[in-house]
């Protein structure tokens, strides 16, 4: 075995995307009817974005705008998926009451792709950002509910006779095997339940939001301002890497015991 | 087998019969099994596979119950699992998520013991156990035979009064095994423990029991009941050892 140098794997990762940006620039710059404009135009579209002084035009400096309204409906509808899958899940999985009532229910709806709930949504919730949340919730309610209702269900048989072996009362087991027990697959379902929330943020905001990321994309197609979709695509790309990063980091920590995550 | 005694048993098992349903049919997996155990004895279960051993061991620590018969501690019928009846599993059955402390201190905690006192039991019996260096690792860090160690501290630090093994150490290879094997012993008689020991492994029976606890299947039952009165510890190139083997070798294959 060779050593490797810290640098290595940050530098094998950053390959890739160098060359395709190269091939994008051969590809695009200096041609008059380009549909795609070339990476320069949309790093300084970018800029101007963000920060503005380029072009000062309606786009400009609206981006940290646009942002936050996207993250805050994406954590926020996946907050409220959150809050509510994880004890439903629980629920469904450890109660067989509950189970044989609303697990069927829950399958059969399961199929249906979120963007299927799109007419539906704005019926019920009218165009705007309200659609655009409960799409969210949606998005993010199944893989929470899913792994949480395995997780809790696949507990050892082995750790409940060692619990009560050891004096622990029944009522106690949850809190102390059930939940820790599950966490690898209840953390595994928020991943990506979190994930899947800005996937679907984007769909959402195609439907008539005033801002969010979905919404200036759809714009900038509407006026053909090319640039702008792809800032908005990077801005979405680098917005999700860094809250899964984020979300890893912290299940690094809390799952530091599973030989899996630790 | 007819050794009557006046002592009160600390367990008591009285015509204890087990069945289980399978496949729409009864098996039985123990027969009329009677066997008394005095407080401090170390007492091995030997016998061929299938032959009741976990059977027995589960019944008595509360995780089955018998078709017929009583099991008695200290002639209080067994009612479920307790903390005065600890099992060490031959998979060890720790907690992945505490570390080698905590799930010693898990039993002290789990019956609301002060934290503070936990934690000096937790001290207590990793140091009583060698894994003072290992005192915060996962469980997923360990060697079997660390795990195993972990699992038996667990159950002394919960002050069992009865310890249930089934087979704790098959798992180990034989170096580990013999040390697990005279630790046990010197732990057994510090505490004053009582002991009831499953193995496949006459030698291991003979190495540590006071009495041996020979089955045999279809259906599980006890076959014969041999006291051991050599002194520790004992040597295994021994003539009354090599005695003893040939015996126990003999009641396993049924000639009794
Ligand atoms: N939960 C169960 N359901 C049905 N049958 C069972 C169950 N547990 C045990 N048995 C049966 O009871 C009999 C005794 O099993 P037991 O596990 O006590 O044997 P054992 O002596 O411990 O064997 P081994 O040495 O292989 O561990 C076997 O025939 C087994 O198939
Ligand atoms: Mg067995």
């Amino acid at each position: 075995m060779t050593q490797h140098s810290a640098w290595r794997g940050p530098a094998l990762a950053a390959a890739f995307p160098l060359l395709a940006l190269v091939a994008w620039h051969l590809a695009t710059s200096g041609r008059a009817y380009s549909l795609i404009p070339p990476p320069y135009e949309v790093g300084l579209e970018l800029w101007d974005l963000a920060f503005g002084g380029i072009y000062d035009d309606a786009f400009s400096e609206t981006l940290q705008t646009h942002a936050l309204a996207s993250m805050s409906r994406a954590y926020g509808g996946f907050a409220l998926a959150a809050a509510v899958a994880l004890p439903l899940g629980m629920l469904i999985g450890r109660v067989e009451v509950i189970r044989t009532m609303l697990d069927p229910t829950l399958q059969l709806l399961r199929p249906v792709p979120v963007t299927a709930w799109l007419p539906l949504a704005m019926i019920v919730f009218g165009l705007g950002p309200r659609s655009a949340f409960f799409l969210v919730f949606l998005g993010a309610f199944y893989p929470v509910l899913i792994n949480t209702i395995f997780g809790v269900r696949s507990v050892e048989p082995r750790l409940f006779e060692a619990a009560a072996m050891l004096g622990l009362s029944p009522s106690a087991s949850f809190t102390k095997v059930v939940l820790p027990a599950s966490l690898p697959s209840i953390f595994t379902g928020l991943r990506l339940g979190l994930g899947l929330s800005w996937v679907v943020i984007v769909v959402g905001e195609m439907t008539g939001v005033q801002t969010g990321l979905g919404a200036i994309i759809m714009e900038a197609r509407q006026l053909s301002r090319t640039d702008i979709v792809i800032c908005g695509m990077a801005v979405i790309g680098v917005l999700g890497f860094a809250s899964d990063k984020l979300i890893m980091l912290l299940g690094q920590w809390l799952l530091r015991w599973s030989p899996q995550h630790g | 087998m007819n050794r009557t005694s006046m002592v009160e048993p600390i367990l008591d098992v009285k015509n204890v019969t087990k069945r289980f349903a399978f496949n729409n049919e009864t098996v039985t997996a123990l027969a009329n099994a009677n066997l008394r155990i005095e407080k401090g004895e170390f007492v091995c279960l030997i016998g061929p596979s299938g032959c009741g051993k976990s059977t027995l061991l589960r019944m008595v620590a509360g995780f089955e119950t018998a078709s017929e018969g009583d099991l008695l501690m200290w002639a209080k019928p067994v009612q479920g699992p307790g903390p005065d009846r600890g099992m060490v599993f031959q998979d060890y059955g720790l907690f992945p998520w505490l570390t080698v402390a905590r799930n010693i201190g898990f039993g002290p905690a789990a019956r609301g013991r002060p934290t503070r006192e936990v934690r000096a039991t937790e001290k207590r019996f990793v140091e009583m156990v060698g894994l003072t260096r290992f005192a915060d690792a996962y469980p997923h860090q360990l060697s079997g035979g660390m795990k195993q160690r972990v699992a038996i501290a667990r159950v002394l630090a919960n002050e069992a009064e009865v310890v249930l093994m089934d087979e704790p150490f098959g798992a180990l290879d034989a170096m580990t095994r013999e040390r697990l094997q005279a630790e046990l012993l010197e732990i057994w008689e510090a505490q004053k423990l009582t002991v009831l020991f499953v193995t496949h492994a006459i030698e291991e029976a003979i190495v540590l029991a006071d009495r041996v606890v020979v089955m045999s299947p279809g259906p599980g039952r006890i076959v014969a009941d041999e006291r051991i009165d050599i002194p520790r510890p004992r040597d295994p190139t021994s003539p009354e050892f090599n005695a003893l083997r040939r015996r126990l070798s003999s009641l396993l294959a049924g000639h009794h």
